[in-house]
Formats: C-alpha cells, structure tokens, sequence
C-alpha cells in the first residue's frame, strides 16, 4: 500500500505528519511512502531529508492518490474532493463536534480514523496524540507567557535590589497542566496548581507544585481518565478559590477541558480585573471556547493591563518537536494496523484500539464506539475505600497490645504462686531467653538470613544433651531411643555448622 | 533427676559450662547478623556446643560412652557428608530435613523422659507429664512438618496447597483432641497409650499444616519449621530440667519467629493467614482481562543494549536457582563491570525458597556482596537505570501488587523494575508465577521478554559482549 504525507493547508499549521525518522519506520512495515513536495518545511523537514530516508517526493494531487494518507488535521471540503474510494485517512478528527461530516466520508467509502479517539489505555499510551500535543502546549503556554511577562520567573537577589519570584496558577492537571507546572517550575517561579480530581494531588507535588486542595467532597473521575462536569457547590467553592488566587498570582494557565462539552467558564471577567497589572492568562482551553469569560480564539487580549492569550495552535507554534512525536503516535497505530508488516492495514475491530479511533469503515458509520474504561479510576476508588478500615485496625491494635501484655504478666504473677520454684526458675530463664532471641535477631541483614538459619538449626541439636544424659539408662528401650536421639540430632549439629561455614566462605566483600 | 547424683561442685561446674555455652549461643546469633562478624558468630556456636558436650560427657550419671560416641561419630559423618555435598540450590531442602531431626529427637527425648522419669509426686509429676506431653506434641509437629517442606522443595510432594473441605475447623479439632488428652494424661498420672495417641494425631496434624501451605510460602515455612524445632528444644530442656536446653530452645524458638515476621512483612501478609495456610486459594485471574502484546528479544539484542548502557540492575528469582544460572550471571557482571558499567543487584526478601536464598546462591558464584543490595536499598534507583535483567523471577516484580488493588498479591511490596529505561524477562514461557497471577510487567512497553532457559540465555549474552 502507498501512504501518502501531504501538506497541511489550514491557516497557521506548521505540523506535518511524518518525518524523515517516522518515513523509515513506516517503510520497515513494507509500505510505499510519497511526500508532497513541502509538506514539512514549515517544520523544518525539507523534501531532500525525506528523500534521503527513502520517501519519493511527489506534487499535490499524486499525494492524495494514496492508500492511506496520514494528516494533522482532518481534510476541508476541496481536499475531500481528492481523496480516492476506499483510502484510508487517519488525522485529528473530533467527531463529537463533526458529526455531520461523518456520514460523507461513509458515502464516499472513506475509511476515517480519528487519531483523538485513542482511548486512554496504558497500551494505547504510544499512539495517544492528544497527550503528546496536550505536553507540547503545556510547555509553549509557559513560553508565551514568559514572552509576554515583564519580568524573571525566578527570584534573585542582585546588587541592584530583590527580585520575588513569579507566582503561577495552574488549573487542571491533566497532561498540558503537568507539563507547564514542570516547565514554569524549572524557571524558577513559585507553581501552585488545582484540579478537581483529588488523586492527581501526588502527581502534582511530583512535578513541584504545591496542590490547592478543596475542601469539598465529590466523586470527580469519570471513569474514562478525563474529568467530568461537577456540582454547583462545587464550582461555587472553586470559584471562590480562584478569586482568592487571581488577587495574588501572576500567570494563570488554564487547561481545564471536558471532552465533547464547551469548556467550563472559571475565570471571570471580575476576576481579571482583580489581577496586578502585567500579569497573564494563557487559555489552553480557547478551541473549546476559553476558560476565562473574556479569552479570544488565536487573539492576545489586554484587559485592565492583563493579557489574556487565547492561541488554539500552541503545538503547532513548536512544528518541529509536535510533528516529532505525531509522527511516532501515527507510526505506533500503523503497527497495530499492519501486525504481519506486510504494507496492508487491516481494521480487526477485535483489537480495542482499532476499534475505537474508526470512524467510518467501508461505507459503515461506526461512531462512537462501546466504552472502554479505564482500569485507573477504579483502582482510586477501591483504594480509597480500603484505607480507613486499615488505619481502624492499626489504632486497635495498640490497646490489644496492652491489654495482652497485662494479662501475660498477671498470669506470670499468677503462676509464680502456685508452681513450684524449681519449675519457676526454668520458666524464669525460658522467657528472658526468648526475648534476648527476639532483641537478637531483629538486626539481621536480610543476604544473611540462610545462613543464620543454619546455625540456629545446629545450635537447636543441642537436644543431643538430652539425649546423651539418656543414653545410660537401664533400660534397654530407653537408651536404644536415646542413642537413636543422638545420632539423629548430632547430624543436625554437625551438617547445620559445616553447611554454614560453607556458605560463609563464599560471601566476599570485592578484593 | 538426673542430678541427683552429683555432688555440689559437680552441678556447679556442669552448670558454670553450661551458662557459658548459652552466652557463647547468644554471641553466635548476634554474630550471624552482620557478614564481617558472621564467621566469628559460627566459631562461637561450635565452641558452644563443644563445651556443652563435654560438660555433658563429664558428668558422672552419663556412662555407655561407647555407644554414646559411636552414635556422634556416626551422626556427625552423616551431617558433614550431606553438608559437604549439597548444592547450593538445595540448600532449602537440607534446612528443612535438618528441622526434621530435630523434631524427631525432641520426640525421642520426650518419650525416654516419660518412660524414666525419677520419682515425682503431685504438681512435680503433673508438670513434668504437661512438659512431656508438650514437648512430643511440637517435636512431633516439627517433623512431619519438616518432612513435607523437604518434599515439597525437593518436588517429591506438589508444591501446590492441599485443600481438603474443612481443613482449618479439622487443625482446630486436632488441637482440641490434643487438649482433651493432655488433661487426661494427667489425670491419670501418665498413660503411654495417650501419650502415643497424641502423638499419632500430632504427626498428622504437622503434615496437614505444612502440606497446605503454598510453595510461594515456603520461606517462611521453612523459618517457622526453624522456630518450632527450637521450641522443641526447650520442651525437651524443661522435661529434663536443663537450662542450656531452655536457653538454646527459646533463643532458636524466638528468633525463628521473627524470622518468619520479617519475611511476612516483606510479603505483606499475615502471620496467620500463611500458618493457616491457602494463599491463592481465591484468586481470580483475570484471564480474560486484555493485557496487549508483549514483544520478545534475542540475546544478542540484549547484549547490544547491555553494551550501551550505563547502569545496569539484575533482580534474580527462583528461576535463577532452578537454571543454575548463578555462575554465568556473575560473568556477565565481571564482563560489564570490566567495561565501567554500574552493574547491582535487587534482591526481593522472599526471592527463592529460602530466606536469604538469592544471596547465598550469588556468594557462591562469587559476586561481591556489597553489590547485592536489598529491595528497599535498591527500590529508588530503577528509574535512573538503563537496563533490568529479570533473571527468573515474577511475582516479586509484579506491577500489579502496587498498581492493582484487585490483585491477589495487592499490597505485597515488590522490586518496582517497571520503572527503568528498558526491562529483560528471563523466561522460560509466559507462564504465571507461583501465586498465579499474571504479571502486567510483562506487557509495558518498555519490557522485552527473551524466552529460554536463563542459563543458556545469559551465556549467550556473554558471548556477544565485546
């Protein structure tokens, strides 16, 4: 089959989706490449590199007569045109906001894999473009921000006088969020960062942010690894937070998405104007329509001295490094679509993954698809659940303890007026013995455990001295027994010393 | 008594050597607990032990000498013979037949201390009965027990947990029983028909105990068949009166508990719940849970990677020990360590069938122990590794004890190798490890399995290291 890389056309994309690395993996699976002649220079892939690793370079229209061809963003009308029946087009795609769309691809016989219905499986991980755009525009959204900001991220104290670090809000935790609190942290600023979702608290505290907890108590997890739309309380509570927080911070980034749904208003206009002057929003949700009241799509806006950054194409604004790893999602799923490496792709809608990026198959409209969960969020819950019984158990223990050891010792005192002193001094000598055991031990290196058990093993044959205090008895069974005792237990005393001296010798510290 | 006979200096030189002897025991075991002071920690035990011996052989009530010594020679021949020839893999089955002998004395003892006891009357006679029965009732246990671990390990018995219906209400009943016959054994100021009953059901019981018990449990097992022989020891020393007895008994006794603690805290099981025996009894495999595709390597590919990496940590497990890949594992480290690569080793605290198993069998093909770190030692560093070398084992790397509440082995602390850079399995198939569960390891992305025997595999890995 022929893949076909042709060359984004809408306004300010500079992805493209294959590079000269992805061409050689694409072709070790026994396809035929063709590259729009400039397909990637925006990206800084020029058509000779592509040649160079096996690509033939081709002009518009003979890019699109191929079998499977790999995009960025889904083809607009005129390119629809183009495509030939019963190619295979893999691009970003939503299908939830271009559900129109769907049924003429399934018209025209066009199957359509949309690269943003990965599901969020570990084994889909490498094929999840979203997440690896969703980094890059964590990391440019604190590029922007710095760009425009009027002063360091980090704190100094010069000769000429102090400068305070910059303070930076990060709200949502998701892949973008985690990327720009490490990306704003390794600047140097102070990075505080909120989430819905309670569990992601270590994630942030890992990354460096200190976490803005809530205190409120809601299910937020979805099931599916995205966030989902919580209560009015909540959002009250929330709201209250950030108002709080707009007062005193001087970048707010926000990445606070619901997939499918216009994204969740949490900064207001009030809110802005509460802020310092030359302080910044970045909007990551501004294709969604913005998480501040006053973001405008791929505009820079200055309110009261604050500007709002409302770029949609922040993944495209790094054409390089986003096409890098594109490329390598697209690659990833042409390997799960080509399992034989033979240059054909099949869509076995057996195979999850397949199953859900297919939009349309062989005339077929086969959107959505059945729910995969991921087996995460489950996982939070049941943990969540099991915790308390555990500490309840740990805090009873104490008392048992207590009271166990105040039973022991009545029933020593107890004991010690009743038996009779010869017992009572053996008794005496067997539990001080055992806790000079129990002290003894505890210390022991764990490589040495083997060993220590051998020689705890020839030291217990010191039963020998019981037997052989046996062996001159009169009568004959006893000391037939006895002898048999010590013959018996003086293996053990014997075989337990020689073996441990045995394992010893080859314990060596390097010469 | 015994010491009756003796007059008053004797019993105080007897009991002078003896103290010794128990103090010369407690230095061994405090010895055995660091390597630079472990060789020390045997020289004190034998010197112990010699001169309990001697004290013993001293004393003018024990006569017979030439059976007595036939009877050590002979002993002590076979102990040194056994000791001598074992390979270092099978050393758990050794410890575990040991233990056995120990048992088996101690039932020996018992039984020579019930038919000749000196003349007791009243509560003398009815502890000296309770201490008898007492010390056949565990010495019988320890044996049977011992020998099942021993079979067990050896593969003569299936490793696998006996599950008959009703199993814990039966050791219940068995103890109950045991009870009841103990206080009519007193009542009737001794029976030998009860003692013998008791015994019988005793042997049983200690089969039954060990035998449902798991082979994934055997470690602890094994250390608390250790800690019963020592109790043993000091039923017996209680029967005869002898303090040497019930100091060596209950230092062995308590120090083979916690033994045996430790390495259920490593687990992150109960104490009780591993004696009670069925772990994985309820596992419910997600068979059809979908875990992707896991993809393989070849040697050579693995000695690619070795040659470009770094830092390199090696996490041995039973499949090591059942390969005998130990000797050329420490090849390929000498041959990476030559080349300035960092090369560790991770060891899980119940890794192998013994405690302490994976150490021993490294010591012996010579891998400096100072690169043998333990899991907790080592746990932090795989995310700055290059390359893990899974040699053979699987549950003790198994993702799902950290990441899967639903897990049988949820919980369980495990050498966290998922996250370095890239993770070799050593396998020989994608079979589930002993506790039955799949192993999420095996899928990741970054794992590649290379299936063989390990010996083979790591000998090949030698030859393409340049």
């Amino acid at each position: 089959m022929q893949i076909g890389i042709v060359k984004e056309t809408t306004k300010n994309e500079a992805r493209v989706a294959a590079t000269p690395a992805s061409i050689e993996q694409l072709l070790k699976l026994n396809f035929s490449v063709v590259v729009e002649s400039g397909a990637g220079a925006a990206a800084s892939f020029s058509d000779n590199m592509y040649q160079a690793a096996g690509a033939t370079v081709v002009e518009t229209d003979s890019a699109w007569q191929s079998d499977l061809l790999l995009k960025v963003n889904p083809p607009n009308e005129d390119e629809m045109t183009k495509i030939p029946v019963n190619a295979t087009v893999i691009s970003f795609f939503y299908p939830a906001q271009n559900e129109s769309l769907i049924q003429t691809y399934a018209d025209k016989h066009i199957n359509l894999l949309a690269m943003d219905a990965v599901p969020r499986i570990s084994r889909a991980q490498s094929m999840d473009a979203l997440s690896s755009m969703a980094n890059i525009a964590g990391y440019r959204a604190v590029v922007e921000a710095s760009h425009i900001f009027g002063s360091f991220f980090t704190g100094q104290i010069t000769a000429a006088g102090k400068v305070p670090p910059a303070k930076v809000l990060i709200i949502g935790a998701g892949v973008a969020g985690l990327s720009a609190i490490g990306t704003a942290g390794s600047l140097g600023a102070i990075v505080r960062a909120f989430d819905t979702r309670p569990e992601v608290k270590e994630q942030i505290e890992s990354m460096g942010a200190e976490f803005l907890m809530l205190e409120f108590e809601e299910e937020a997890g979805s099931g599916d690894g995205y966030a989902k739309v919580m209560s009015d309380a909540f959002i009250q509570a929330e709201m209250a937070l950030f108002a709080e927080q707009a007062k005193d911070v001087d970048i707010i980034i926000t990445t606070a998405m619901i997939p499918g749904k216009p994204a969740p208003k949490l900064i207001t206009e009030a809110m802005v104007r509460s802020m310092k002057r030359g302080s910044i929003i970045v909007d990551l949700a501004a294709l969604g329509g913005g998480n501040c009241e006053l973001t405008q799509k791929d505009k820079v806006v200055n309110v009261d001295g604050v500007s709002i950054i409302g770029y949609s194409d922040l993944p495209s604004r790094l054409p390089t490094q986003s096409s890098h790893l594109y490329a390598n999602n697209l690659v990833n799923l042409v390997k799960l679509l080509c399992p034989k490496k033979n240059g054909k792709i099949d869509l076995n809608f057996n195979d999850e993954v397949i199953r859900s990026v297919t939009i349309t198959k062989q005339g077929e409209v086969t959107w959505p698809p059945p729910p995969v969960k991921v087996s995460a969020a489950t996982k939070v819950k049941s943990v969540e659940q099991k915790a308390p019984i555990k500490e309840t158990v740990k805090k009873d223990k104490s008392p048992i303890k207590v009271v166990a050891m105040s039973i022991a010792a009545a029933s020593f005192v107890w004991l010690s007026t009743v038996a009779p002193a010869a017992f009572m001094q053996h008794f005496s000598v067997f539990i001080l013995a055992c806790i000079v055991g129990y002290y003894v031990v505890w210390n022991v290196t764990q490589a040495l455990h083997t060993p220590l058990m051998s020689v705890t093993n020839a030291i217990s044959g010191i039963i020998v001295v019981g037997a052989m205090l046996q062996v001159s008895s009169s009568n004959p069974l006893v000391m037939g027994i006895a002898i048999f005792a010590v013959l018996i237990a003086f293996i053990n005393v014997v075989g337990g010393f020689v073996v441990t001296k045995r394992m010893l010798k080859m314990f060596r510290k390097e010469e | 008594m015994m010491n009756d006979f003796l007059n008053v200096n004797d019993i105080s030189f007897i009991n002078g050597a003896y103290f010794l002897a128990a103090v010369l025991f407690i230095f061994s075991l405090a010895g055995l607990s660091k390597q630079e002071s472990a060789e020390n920690g045997v020289w004190y035990g034998i010197i112990g032990i010699a001169i309990a011996l001697m004290a013993t052989i001293i004393n003018p009530s024990v006569t017979s000498f030439i059976y007595l010594f036939m009877a050590m020679i002979v002993g002590g021949a076979i102990g040194a013979y056994f000791a001598l020839k074992v390979e270092m893999t099978q050393m758990p089955e050794l410890v575990a037949m040991l233990h056995s002998f120990v048992g088996l004395a101690a039932v020996a003892v018992g039984y020579n201390s019930f038919l000749e006891h000196g003349i007791l009357s009243g509560m003398l006679l009815n502890i000296h009965l309770v201490e008898v029965f007492l010390g056949v009732f565990i010495g019988a246990v320890t044996f049977t027990g011992s020998v099942v671990a021993f079979g067990k390990l050896k593969g003569l018995i299936s490793s696998s947990p006996l599950m008959l219906p009703h199993r814990h209400k039966m050791n219940l009943l068995a103890g109950i029983i045991c009870f009841v016959l103990m206080v009519h054994f007193v009542q009737q100021n001794g029976e030998l028909s009860t003692l013998i009953a008791m015994t019988i059901i005793a042997l049983i019981f200690g089969w039954h105990l060990v035998a449902s018990i798991g082979g994934a449990d055997m470690p602890v097992v094994v250390s608390m068949l250790n800690s019963y022989s020592g109790w043993a020891a000091a039923a017996a020393g209680f029967m005869l009166g002898n303090d040497l007895l019930i100091i060596t008994g209950a230092l062995v006794g308590s120090s083979g508990a916690i033994l045996s603690y430790i390495m259920c805290k490593a687990m992150n099981r109960s104490f009780i719940s591993v004696i009670a025996g069925g772990f994985g009894t309820e596992v419910s495999t997600n068979s059809n849970q979908d875990y992707g595709d896991f993809s393989e390597t070849s040697a050579d590919e693995v000695a690619h990677m070795l040659n470009n990496a770094s830092s390199v940590i090696i996490t041995p497990g039973y499949g090591m020990a059942v390969a005998q890949a130990q000797y050329p594992v420490n090849e390929m480290t000498k041959k990476l360590r030559d080349k300035g690569i960092n090369v560790r080793f991770g060891i899980h605290p119940v890794a192998g069938r013994l405690p302490g198993h994976m150490n021993v069998l490294l010591a012996e093909a010579k891998v400096p122990y100072d690169i043998v770190l333990e899991m907790d030692e080592i746990n932090d560093d795989f995310k700055n590794t290059d390359v893990v070398l899974v040699i053979g084992a699987n549950d003790t790397v198994n993702p799902a004890a950290a990441e899967d509440p639903a897990s049988p082995i949820a919980g369980m602390p495990v050498l966290e190798v998922w996250h370095a850079k890239q993770v070799i399995v050593f396998k020989r198939s994608m079979n589930t490890g002993y506790a039955g569960v799949q192993n999420p390891l095996f899928f990741k992305d970054n794992t590649n399995m290379l299936f063989g025997d390990a010996k083979d595999s790591v000998e090949d890995i030698v030859k393409g290291l340049n």
